[in-house]
């Protein structure tokens, strides 16, 4: 049987969940891999979430924000753009390749940009195999 | 009311009965859930009026998916069935939840209201008939609304620029502006509809980021971004986008051979005839009032102007000619998003005047049962599997679902719906907490963004607390969009309700908190549109301070004479001065400034200081921000040396003093845009325009001898001004343009006054002899504003006005609750949009203090003091100042410190709990817990 990564995505309410939900109810299709975490904020987003989620056999990690200045709570994804560089140099420490995190913004209206990420996302991890860190 | 339109309107101001007419729907809408699988089936096609008929819809159909409600409806005039008894019915088929009713009548509503307001909106005008765009022959010419739907990605070309005749990718595309506005000859609409400059640069932008290379040239006549931010966002366009503008009126477009190209032909800035050849041509259509519009100023016996829109003063933007009888939006004339929301919150603080004796006659509040505490109980968790029809079952396999979900942990009972949201249902939900004694519910279906509200109703109901609910979305985010995969969607379906029930085992009961307010306002500035503001609050019975930093009230206004209508400011403004200082709950505050603020929503106390030391604090539950703005002392065209070149607001007042000068000179020249739209005042004061050519008319027509020149960039009489620039120009007034790199030279010569500019007609150089010379100046921020900017923690803008929470859709409020802002403190305006702003930031302020208390979501940040150091991370990043810094225990500074929240403060954004190194906070509802539960329940299997 082919590689089915699991992939956990850390969506925004006001943005990425919004445009999952509309993605939908428009019938656009998907890879099933994604696993949506509604959050209220991409800023809300704990850096250790990542290496615990990879840690416990996720082979990948989303999170998905409002565009830059689009932010409900004025500058949480600023915070969540400052913490993704944190993040990265986190999971080359751990030994992970750092594709496996993304960081995508998504307005609650671009659903074929919500669509677009997890697709593109799911084929990246495909391709780099399951998650095996240090600790993996 | 939707498919509902208002055919008569009898009685008076305070007891109108408004007759409505309904048209069937043919859709039961408290059956139908939205799933959308009747539009599936229906076999019928015509094109979608939503998509501009790019697209074709059913018979059967919603405009769009995110319309409210999101119930479908029939077409009878498309539909076969409705059309020829007997035939297809394929919706009333396939729904499973029985909603069609192909048997549904229209209805006669009577309603009794005590005020009405008009807001039906405007539609863009139809270049069809006018021949000479080739719209409706040339298939790649289309309107500015049509190409917004080629530009979304739920359009018919999913964002993808290809033009319509042949699916070409676009490569060179022109907008033409003024397509049915500023033009009487070819569609009858002489105004100017204000919006389409701003639009058709924005979609040249947008294009622009869709299609890397794309070339957009953008034809008009004026360039006419008056509106906040709106001339950097073209500087913007220009620079960094590469959006080209052409200042020329295109009258014709060919098409060019047989290749569905299209030709311009036009005259440039150089005076030279050029051609071009374009992809696609877009019509940038003007707006303006729809024929059923007409009808319903008709019906309400209302006044309109002579453009077709509703009649109103400046004073009073949103009365109409019958008292009790209100507009707004682009009803009462051509208005953006913000301004149409402004004028929205107008109406309803114009409406709570007029029935502020009735506020919450009708109003019933829900009751409930009291909340059983189920802290110190086991988790008994009742999960609901919603077949959503077949919209969920028909992908995903409910049984194996319902056979996986009771052997999770904690799950006492699982249970099957054909649909959870249905009343029937939310019954039974209530009965099983009750009799299966459940303490927490897992419903898996839709979206929680649309249905947790009525399954945490349903938790109340029971008696249990409404957080205790999680929804596990198996529709929108699984059978929808694994639709050919049933396998995968079932095993989806399984780990999401997994992560739900896993989450929902660690919530915990929530209080929604409670603030008391004090129901007083305090309103900063004694301009119009602090008196306006004042007024509507203390006219709705709340009482307000009035502060006003000088001894005398009326603000800029006392500078003017006339509003572009022709009211007289000097008698309003003094009307207005008399109803405050007379009004019973009214204080008003003269020398005083606001020095010392504290406080939240609700709850301000703000210290008022009189220039001698006198101080006054004041409790208000809201505040106005209303401090107005100052004139621009110019430093250019030798305005210090020269005695006879004045800024507008000293001729206005040489004018009425009738003074000798202007009495005797000759020979006039006005110069626009002095310290606007230039530098570091990258704004356009908006006001300028007209007021030049307001006072070039009286000077004209009191002495038609006399030469009156007006030099300008882009003429900004938008809207219906766009009358007095076409009275100006049939009186001879001449208008001259130049541009920034060739601004005039103004030099003393003797007796008179030369003034040099370029001549764009002539292409050389002009030479005017004035005897006066008037300067248009800039409206600049108010020095101060950030004094006041820092005590209530209320952004400015980089102009230096202050900023609004955003700017489309809360264009008054700040960020800060509780805190809003009107009149030229936000941008400059005229009289009519600060009284529209002043009236709504008085509506807004009054939805506050009209309650006793504020409740407040208790999704908020919880200190946890165990693990909280007190290392601050979160107090500097926190948006709203919730989070300070105590003593761990009071007075005794050895025993260390931790953060406090200010639940009033907090959002719950999280944004502290996501920056916190040692989990010292967490966001109630979105704990670190919950999440951790949620990522190890996805991963477990």
């Amino acid at each position: 049987m082919s590689f089915e990564p699991k992939i956990i995505a850390f969506c925004c309410h006001w943005c990425s969940y919004a445009a999952a939900d509309l993605a939908g109810a428009a019938r656009m299709q998907y890879p099933h891999n994604v696993r949506i975490i509604r959050l209220m904020c991409s800023g809300m987003m704990h850096p250790e979430f990542v290496l615990d989620a990879l840690s416990q056999g996720a082979d990948g990690v989303m999170v998905l924000g409002c565009h830059l200045d689009e932010c409900r709570y004025r500058e949480g994804n600023y915070r969540a753009l400052d913490r993704s560089d944190m993040v990265v140099e986190l999971l080359e420490d751990f030994g992970y390749e750092p594709e496996r995190f993304n960081l995508t913004w998504v307005s609650s209206q671009e659903s074929d940009k919500f669509v677009k990420a997890v697709t593109e996302m799911t084929a990246r991890i495909k391709k780099l195999g399951p998650a095996n860190g240090i600790q993996g | 009311m939707t498919l509902s339109e208002v055919t008569d309107i009898a009685g008076r101001a305070g007891n109108f009965t408004v007759t409505v007419k309904e048209a069937p729907r043919y859709v039961d809408m408290e059956k139908c859930i939205g799933c959308g699988d009747c539009t599936e089936k229906c076999p019928k096609q015509i094109d979608s009026e939503y998509d501009a008929e790019t697209v074709k819809r059913r018979a059967i159909y919603v405009k769009y998916l995110q319309a409210v409600p999101l119930k479908y409806q029939i077409d009878p005039e498309a539909c076969i069935r409705l059309q020829n008894t007997g035939t297809c019915g394929a919706c009333e088929e396939v729904c499973d939840a029985g909603a069609i009713n192909f048997d549904d009548t229209e209805k006669i509503h009577r309603i009794d209201v005590g005020a009405v307001v008009l807001a039906p909106g405007f539609e863009v005008f139809d270049p069809t008939d006018s021949g000479v765009w080739g719209y409706g022959t040339f298939p790649n010419v289309i309107t500015s609304l049509q190409f917004e739907r080629y530009l979304s990605a739920s359009g018919s070309a999913k964002g993808y620029l290809v033009r319509p005749s042949d699916s070409k990718a676009v490569k060179k595309i022109a907008f033409l502006q003024c397509v049915g506005s500023r033009d009487e000859n070819l569609c009858g609409n002489g105004y100017c509809s204000s919006v389409c400059c701003m639009s058709a640069i924005k979609e040249a932008v947008i294009a622009k980021e869709h299609s890397p290379g794309l070339q957009t040239s953008i034809f008009y006549m004026d360039m006419r971004t008056h509106g906040k931010e709106f001339d950097q966002y073209m500087e913007c366009a220009r620079e960094t986008s590469g959006v080209r503008f052409v200042r020329c009126r295109v009258n014709g477009v060919e098409e060019d051979g047989t290749c569905d190209d299209l030709r311009l032909s036009y005259i440039n800035e150089e005076g030279l005839q050029v051609e071009e050849v374009y992809d696609m041509v877009v019509l940038s259509v003007g707006l303006q009032t729809p024929k059923h519009a007409l009808e319903l100023a008709h019906n309400a016996d209302i006044k309109l102007t002579g453009d077709n829109f509703a009649a109103t003063s400046d004073f009073a933007p949103v009365q109409t000619s019958r008292a009790g009888i209100f507009t707004c939006g682009s009803f009462a004339g051509p208005k953006n998003i913000s301004q149409s929301v402004t004028s929205g919150s107008a109406a309803a603080a114009a409406v709570s005047d007029l029935l502020a004796s009735a506020r919450f006659e009708l109003s019933v509040g829900a009751s409930f049962p009291d909340e059983k505490d189920v802290s110190a109980d086991e988790s008994r968790i009742g999960v609901f599997l919603c077949h959503c029809g077949s919209n969920i079952a028909g992908v995903v396999d409910v049984e194996a679902l319902e056979e996986y979900t009771a052997t999770l942990p904690d799950v006492v009972y699982v249970e099957q719906n054909l649909f959870s949201c249905s009343q029937d249902s939310q019954d039974m939900i209530v009965e099983r907490i009750q009799e299966q004694n459940l303490n927490r519910i897992v419903v898996a279906a839709c979206s929680p963004r649309t249905h947790e509200p009525l399954f945490r109703k349903t938790l109340k109901a029971a008696g249990l607390n409404e957080y205790l609910v999680e929804m596990a979305n198996i529709r929108n985010q699984n059978s929808w969009v694994h639709t050919a995969d049933p396998d995968a969607a079932t095993s989806k379906a399984k780990d999401l309700v997994r992560m739900a029930v896993a989450r929902v085992t660690c919530s915990d009961s929530l209080k929604s908190i409670s603030v008391p307010i004090t129901q007083k306002g305090l309103v900063i500035g004694g301009g119009t549109a602090g008196m306006i503001a004042a007024l509507n609050m203390a006219e709705q019975g709340f009482e307000v301070h009035l502060v006003e930093k000088t001894d005398i009230l009326g603000g800029n206004a006392l500078n003017l004479k006339h509003t572009w209508s022709g009211q007289h400011v000097p008698t309003e403004v003094a009307k207005l001065v008399d109803k405050v200082v007379w009004h019973e709950k009214i204080v008003v505050h003269r020398e005083f400034e606001v020095t010392a603020a504290e406080g939240f929503v609700g709850n301000f106390k703000s210290t008022l200081t009189r220039r001698d030391g006198l101080k006054r604090t004041i409790e208000h539950g809201a505040g106005i921000i209303a401090t107005g703005a100052e004139q621009y002392i110019p430093q250019e065209y030798n305005y210090e040396s020269i005695t006879r070149v004045v800024t507008s607001v000293q001729f206005d007042k040489l004018y009425e003093l009738n003074e000798v000068h202007v009495r005797r000179a000759k020979n006039f020249v006005f110069i626009q845009c002095v310290g606007s739209r230039e530098e570091n005042n990258m704004y356009c004061s908006k006001v300028c325009c007209t007021h030049s050519v307001q006072s070039a008319i009286g000077l004209k027509k009191e002495n038609p001898n006399r030469n009156v020149y007006i030099l300008y960039r882009d003429m900004r009489t938008y809207g219906q001004r766009e009358a007095l620039y076409k009275q100006a120009r049939k009186l001879g007034i001449v208008f001259i343009n130049y541009e920034l790199h060739g601004k005039p030279n103004v030099i003393e010569n003797g007796q008179v006054i030369d003034v040099e500019v370029w001549d764009h007609i002539l292409h050389r150089p002009l030479k005017l002899e004035a005897d006066m010379v008037i300067l248009a100046i800039a409206i600049r921020p108010m020095s101060d504003a950030s004094t006041l900017s820092k005590l209530y923690k209320v952004p400015l803008g980089s102009d230096g006005f202050f900023q609004e929470a955003h700017a489309k859709f809360r264009p008054v409020d700040f960020s800060v609750d509780g805190m809003f802002v009107a009149g030229l403190a936000h941008f400059p305006k005229s009289i009519e949009e600060s009284v529209s702003q002043a009236l709504a930031a008085s509506s807004r302020a009054v939805t506050l203090l009209s309650k006793k208390e504020v409740s407040l979501d208790g999704v908020t940040a919880i200190v946890d003091e165990q693990n909280c150091d007190g290392c601050a991370l979160c107090v500097d990043v926190c948006p709203y100042n919730a989070i300070t810094l105590v003593d761990r225990i009071a007075d005794d500074p050895d025993a260390g410190i931790l953060i406090r929240v200010n639940k009033a403060q907090c959002k719950g954004c999280g944004i502290c709990q996501g920056s916190c190194p040692k989990r010292g906070v967490h966001i109630a509802g979105f704990t670190m817990e919950q999440i951790s539960a949620q990522i190890r329940a996805a991963l477990a299997v």
